[in-house]
């Protein structure tokens, strides 16, 4: 049995775990090329073979199927048992800076999902406050995604515009994004538009560099095939080129996912900003409500979680786990 | 295509981006204070160079940089180190860490500064915390991924566990945990950069770029500094992986099959 297939048998819990991160590295590879050029180098025929070597190094983990259900239990009575300790050191301490978690919880139900039914629970606050943070993010990762994409099939699959874009590429992915906000701010004002594009622009780099070596990395053989097939040049897109990319696009994108929460947070901590998560937060920081503060947190550790799980699930389902394109 | 031709069309690429930024701004779609030439840009940002204060900004953005990457190694390797030779602790930690991993660090800023103020020991707690998952997470796939036979050849030689891990397990994770250090040094760079602009902890580049926004002809000043962040972050990453090719020049020489799962997990900035 192939490593792959074992790895598409293993527990979904252990491919959340590890499976995107391996694959991360192995779609951003900077450190595969042997002639020491950056990650635009990265190898082109074996391309394909890095996402076979992750799968191999679970192997480990895999060995004991059976055993799989007994990590699980152990990884939830462990966290439980953190909380339970966090809360009891919290209320023996008493301090004003780190309440018990029980009260963050019930503050954070309070401030946001004790509203009515028709509402799905939501209160007036978390209309308020979490929707336009999610819309905003939402715009943004779209913009960049599709943006990214797009720009970096087109770059990618040409030696030529790959060496001439990428010394510029190189250049805006190492700008640090919050340096870049203040730009937008003088150009379009606090506002929704500063901060989708604030999103969008930084978002975007992770995507665009990421496809384009994917869609470099495709197997020059198949493209030969496809040339004797006479495939026209969209089919040749659809049929050859987005797949062998589509695992490093989705690298991009989660790294990109990330970077759009630290924006959208970012931008909405900016004095002159009027709503948001991040609103909440500053507001809260000013009125010293540490309570209010805590729960924000909480609030973002767990968006930040579903969005991920998000986008891995669908990840799972286009490429499926582990396949090598 | 030769190296050589790559690298004058990368110049050529340059010249061109750096021409159209030049030509917008100059013909006047924009307003001028809005999007200043390109020109204009670089020789603020050349001009900055002779500027002691502005240096100074840089080095103390530099210094935070430094000290908060060294403390999340100092905390992440051995952890690290730990969690991947004891598989139970792994197994149960994971779940604290999944959770703690999502959370984006720029939001823990409010929090951070109602803890420890506006001072740089805040700035360096929050570079910290940010670049500490890389390297950790590395360190873990580095030990997952050492020779299990040269392993089991010490153990079968009767060597005890800490003889294993410093003889094997220790250099087989280096290059991983090297690759972890770069990538934390971009995320290190980016939360120094934010938690300047944002509440003012210590001095710095953030604080130059956050206080030319308001100042009249601010873009061209933002653009400057803008600059210099994407150069500071090329040199670092151009060192890191220089002294990391350097180093483990066996991690990059192996064999095809081998090298396909040289270092380089990738963890996205949190």
């Amino acid at each position: 049995m192939t490593a792959d297939r074992r790895r598409a048998r293993r527990a979904p819990e252990d491919s959340r775990t590890r499976g995107p991160r391996t694959a991360e590295g192995a779609a951003t590879g900077r450190d595969r090329v042997p002639d020491g050029s950056r990650s635009g180098q990265a190898g082109t025929p074996g391309g394909s073979r890095t996402r076979r070597a992750p799968a191999a190094r679970d192997s480990r983990f895999r060995s004991r199927p059976a055993r799989a259900a007994v990590p699980l239990l152990l990884r939830w009575s462990v966290l439980l048992a953190a909380v339970a300790g966090w809360e009891a050191a919290a209320r023996a301490h008493g301090s004003v800076y780190f309440p018990p978690p029980l009260r963050i919880a019930r503050h954070a139900h309070d401030l946001w999902f004790s509203g009515p039914l028709d509402h799905l629970f939501l209160t007036g606050a978390a209309v308020d406050t979490i929707l336009p943070s999610l819309g905003r993010m939402a715009a943004g990762f779209t913009l960049a995604a599709v943006a990214g994409t797009a720009l970096g099939i087109t770059v990618g699959r040409s030696r030529r515009a790959y060496a001439l874009c990428n010394p510029v590429l190189q250049f805006a992915r190492a700008v640090p994004p919050p340096a870049l906000v203040p730009v937008f701010v003088v150009v379009f004002d606090f506002g929704t538009p500063m901060q989708v594009a604030s999103i969008a622009f930084s978002a975007v780099w992770p995507v665009l560099v990421n496809s384009a070596e994917g869609a470099r990395a495709t197997d020059p053989l198949r493209l030969e095939v496809a040339a004797v097939l006479r495939l026209t040049g969209p089919e040749r897109l659809w049929f050859l080129v987005l797949p062998s990319a589509l695992p490093r696009i989705f690298a991009g994108l989660r790294l990109s996912l990330s970077l759009s929460l630290i924006l959208m947070v970012f931008s909405e901590l900016l004095p002159g900003s009027a709503d948001g998560i991040g609103f909440t937060l500053t507001d809260a920081q000013t009125r010293s409500d540490l309570l209010t503060v805590w729960s924000a947190l909480m609030l973002l550790g767990v968006l930040g979680h579903l969005l991920n799980t998000g986008l891995l699930a669908v990840e799972r389902r286009l490429i499926g786990p582990g396949r090598v394109s | 295509m030769t190296r050589r031709q790559e690298l004058v069309l990368g110049v050529l690429g340059t010249v061109l981006a750096f021409g159209a930024c030049e030509t917008v701004a100059r013909a006047g779609f924009v307003r001028r204070s809005y999007l200043p030439p390109a020109s204009e840009v670089l020789v603020r940002a050349v001009r900055l160079a002779g500027d002691g204060a502005f240096l100074d900004g840089v080095g103390a953005t530099l210094r935070a940089w430094a000290l908060g990457l060294a403390l999340a190694c100092a905390i992440a390797v051995p952890l690290g180190l730990l969690l991947g030779t004891v598989p139970g602790l792994d197994a149960a930690l994971r779940a604290i860490v999944e959770f703690l991993r999502p959370l984006p660090s720029v939001a823990l800023i409010p929090l951070v500064s109602l803890l420890l103020g506006s001072s740089t020991s805040a700035e360096v707690t929050l570079i910290a915390y940010a670049s500490l998952w890389p390297v950790l997470f590395n360190t873990v796939y580095g030990l997952a991924e050492t020779d299990p036979l040269a392993k089991d050849t010490l153990r079968a030689f009767g060597f005890g566990r800490l003889a294993v891990l410093l003889r094997v397990e220790l250099p087989g994770t280096a290059p991983f945990i090297a690759a972890g250090v770069r990538i934390s040094a971009a995320v290190a760079l980016i939360l120094a950069v934010a938690s300047e602009i944002l509440s003012g902890f210590g001095e710095g580049l953030g604080i130059f770029i956050a206080q030319a926004e308001t100042a009249t002809d601010g873009t061209r000043d933002v653009l400057a500094g803008v600059v210099w962040a994407g150069t500071l972050g090329l040199v670092i990453n151009g060192v890191l992986v220089g002294a990391e090719r350097r180093l483990f020049r066996w991690a990059h020489e192996a064999p095809p099959a081998r090298r396909q799962s040289g270092p380089g997990r990738q963890e996205a900035p949190t």
